[in-house]
């Protein structure tokens, strides 16, 4: 399978080491198609391809936004394209997070880090058609407060009555006078009805363990309960098997999985 | 017509007749690949005529062990399996998948078009018809095809060969993988040879291979030559030189993956990766990009990986299976467990070659074996001993 | 059963415990080992003994899937391993690894929380063992997050 080649149409510095990219459909395509939870394998010339989430829409002009840290080469080469330079697209892949399953039920989204890239479409696609769906709850976890991404959008999105968004930061220093604490104390004050609730969780294995702890104590069970996993990827397409993760193919069982398929592998070190 | 009926009848080819069969496959158009000796080992690579063929060897193999050795007579398959296996073919072990061209402010990517090579591969065992099979359901079956795999496994003609001689690591019984070749053959011919008889038995499994056979002179099978390639399949069912428990398999490695023989075994374990490469059914890779010395051309290429590598699986904080034991256990657990969730089958054909080129002789059979006979072990007592 | 009352005794966690109360103690106690790499617990296992340790050392390890196992603390001889077993849900947050062979006073937390419950000033007496304990783990907890010695954020961004 061969990358499209497209255009970034806008890039946003959000914190010092990541970026938004926006990028225009692919030449030919009047829209990108995609679904919430699912990646882009996105390719720098010469350097090579990492499995990148769509983060969300651009409000106008259909362009796809990936949030991209930098962390090795080739991430670092994406954080360094600008307006009108080219970039390979493969994709999307993945598995979706449970938009349409959710419909009729309170939604309660729990991100950290980088994490809540990958859940922002859903928050979206809830406001979108925001009737269709009992309360909706987003708690964010972030290292520091200059590491909150997309930051005024989430501070408009606290000025509706329909939506809860509880943020917090590990350590803070200065004017943040916001909650510091983990994650998890979020769960114990947000106000939703275990059973009629389905909990969408993205950030570092160790907070999705401990949040998914917080929520089981909550009454939370484990069927309502969807995890985005992820692991280095080569092909995205199930067949250089680098994904794995357990009997799963993180690219195309995946990234998003039910907790309860995933909750023996998640004990085992080094599965 | 008479190429229907071929499919029904049992036919014998002569020894002497034999080149004929790869004269009319390179005639019409396939690539040879069969077997030959080569760096004291029988390995697959192209071949013209049957005195390219390994007449008169055999192979002794064990745990770290694949010595060649001579027979008492001129057996052209009278061995079991080399260290090569197919899928050096059919999924290569090197392929450039696109080129990409700078061009003003961007790039542009050139999708690889070079024709799929046709082969004819002349000697597939029935394990090795199974991994093919394997390969099939993983490259061309599953959500997404390898268009390459496909055209070579499209293009690709099989002459099957039923075993009449069990390697010393083979346990293809117990995976009920063979030794009868029973489909997915163009042709299949058993070997019968005795001092006064070299001739082959051969069935015709498709029409393509009806098509091949119908230019090499044969004749009918009698009841006795049907019999006695019956016989010489049955011969090497009861010589198997390993065998694998496989009731219940999966989940018993599954709820055993605290087990101590995981650290038992990675003690001997190199990791060297040995098995992955010699394993017919094993297909993962890796892709490289690289660029020319002027950065304006770049493409990608894709090899053949290995689960042992350190970092075949990590996150950006570091590997994920950092011990050996972790990947030896990931190996074991996706050929022998975790495969038949994702593709309905075990991984493994019983063809024994990981036994045999580990070379600290590391035997899965014995393995698997070891956890089943204390299934629930783990290290220590729980709680502390008093 | 008189040598695990006197190693209960000699312990410094029972320092100065009423002989009455040791008594309830050893009912509820056993002398336990173990080997070099052996856990005492894994993380979410039911927090149903906890160990005061005699000899040898212990790591409390978090596990994330590229990290391995960080080490956040160790412990040694005279101090308590697992605080969890005291508070609902009485489940372990992480795991404890024996560096080295490790002997302890294993503590059956089920029969523990038991007595606690029905002899108050028992209760009194752990809970002021217990407390301080706890208070130092954490204020540590917070000295150990605070990252105090250098600025990775930095170094990471020279790496590149």
């Amino acid at each position: 399978m061969t990358p499209l080649v497209t255009r970034v149409s806008g890039v946003h510095r959000e914190t010092a080491d990541t970026w938004t990219l926006e990028l225009e459909p692919p030449a030919g395509e009047s829209a990108w198609s995609y679904r919430a939870g699912q990646f882009n394998m996105l390719y720098a010339f010469g350097i090579g391809e990492v499995p990148i989430s769509i983060s969300g829409s651009a409000a106008r002009g259909g362009a796809l936004q990936h949030t991209v840290r930098a962390v090795g080469m080739v991430s670092s080469a994406l954080t360094r394209l600008k307006r009108g330079d080219s970039v390979g697209v493969r994709g999307p892949f993945g598995s979706a997070w449970p938009v349409e399953e959710a419909a009729g039920s309170d939604v309660l989204i729990a991100a950290g880090g980088l994490g809540y890239a990958p859940v922002r479409p859903v928050l979206h696609a809830l406001l979108a058609r925001r009737e269709r769906y009992g309360k909706v709850i987003l708690l964010y976890g972030a290292r520091s407060p200059d590491e909150i991404l997309f930051r005024r959008e989430l501070e408009a999105w606290r000025g509706r009555f329909d939506v809860d968004i509880e943020v917090t930061v590990d350590h803070a220093t200065g004017a943040w006078r916001g909650n510091v604490g983990v994650v998890t104390s979020l769960v114990r004050r947000a106000a939703f009805d275990h059973e009629h609730t389905l909990a969408m969780l993205c950030g570092p294995e160790v907070m999705m363990r401990f949040t998914v702890a917080s929520l089981r104590d909550a009454g939370l069970a484990d069927e309502r309960m969807y995890l985005s996993m992820e692991r280095n990827m080569k092909c995205a397409l199930g067949h250089c098997g680098h994904c794995q993760f357990g009997a799963d193919f993180v690219c195309k069982d995946g990234p998003v999985l039910r907790y309860d398929r995933i909750r023996e592998r998640l004990a085992v070190r080094e599965v | 017509m008479g190429e229907t009926a071929l499919q029904q009848r049992t036919l014998v080819v002569a020894r002497a007749d034999l080149q004929r069969l790869l004269d009319a496959l390179r005639a019409e158009g396939y690539e040879l690949i069969g077997p030959t000796v080569r760096d004291a080992a029988i390995v697959y690579d192209a071949i013209e005529r049957v005195e390219d063929l390994p007449a008169g060897w055999t192979d002794r193999q064990d745990g770290g062990r694949y010595r060649l050795e001579r027979r008492g007579d001129q057996a052209l398959f009278g061995y079991a399996v080399g260290p090569h296996s197919w899928k050096r073919f059919l999924h290569p072990a090197s392929l450039r998948l696109w080129r990409a061209q700078r061009e003003g402010a961007g790039f542009r990517v050139d999708a690889q078009a070079d024709p799929a090579p046709r082969y004819a591969f002349l000697g597939v065992r029935s394990c090795e018809l199974h991994a093919i099979a394997i390969q099939d359901r993983v490259l061309i079956g599953d959500r997404h095809a390898d268009p390459v795999y496909r055209a070579r496994r499209e293009g690709a003609f099989i002459v099957a060969l039923n075993c009449g001689e069990a390697g010393g690591t083979c346990f293809c019984v117990s995976m009920k993988t063979g030794p009868r070749v029973e489909s997915g053959f163009d042709l299949a011919l058993t070997e019968l040879i005795e001092p006064q008889r070299h001739a082959f038995v051969v069935r015709v499994g498709s029409e393509a291979g009806a098509r091949i056979l119908a230019r090499v002179p044969h004749r009918d099978a009698s009841a006795e030559e049907r019999a006695a390639a019956e016989a010489v399949v049955a011969h090497t069912a009861q010589r198997m030189g390993r065998e694998m428990e496989t009731e219940g398999l999966p989940a018993l490695l599954l709820r055993n993956l605290e087990h101590p023989r995981w650290d038992e075994v990675a003690a001997r374990c190199l990791t060297c990766g040995n098995c992955t490469m010699v394993c017919p059914t094993c297909f993962c890779t890796s892709v490289e990009d690289v660029t020319d010395l002027t950065g304006e051309a770049a493409e990608r290429v894709r090899r053949w990986d290995s689960c042992f590598t350190m970092d075949f699986s990590h996150l950006h904080g570091g590997a994920v299976r950092a011990s050996a034991k972790a990947r030896y256990r990931q190996w074991l657990t996706h050929k022998l467990a975790t495969w038949v969730d994702q593709f309905g089958s075990s991984g493994c054909v019983g063809c024994g070659r990981c036994i045999t080129w580990c070379p600290v002789g590391i035997d899965l059979t014995e393995e698997a074996g070891a956890i089943r006979h204390s299934d629930g072990a783990r290290k220590g007592g729980g709680h502390g001993r008093t | 059963m008189e040598g695990l009352e006197r190693i209960i005794r000699e312990h410094s966690f029972f320092k100065d415990l009423d002989p009455k109360f040791v008594a309830l103690m050893v009912g509820c106690a056993r002398n336990v080992r173990f080997e070099a790499g052996e856990f005492l617990f894994r993380e979410g296992d039911p927090a149903d003994q906890f160990y005061l340790l005699r000899h040898g050392r212990v790591a409390l390890e978090m596990v994330s899937p590229s990290g391995g196992a960080v080490t956040f603390q160790t412990l040694g001889e005279g101090e308590l391993v697992g605080l969890s077993w005291f508070v609902p849900p009485y489940r372990w947050a992480y795991d404890a690894r024996a560096l080295e062979l490790v002997r302890a006073i294993s503590l059956d937390a089920v029969c523990l929380r038991r007595k606690l419950d029905e002899d108050h000033d028992l209760g009194y007496e752990v809970m002021q063992r217990f407390v301080p304990v706890l208070i130092e783990r954490l204020q540590g907890t917070r000295l150990q997050m605070l990252d105090v010695y250098g600025k990775p954020a930095a170094a990471k961004a020279a790496k590149r």
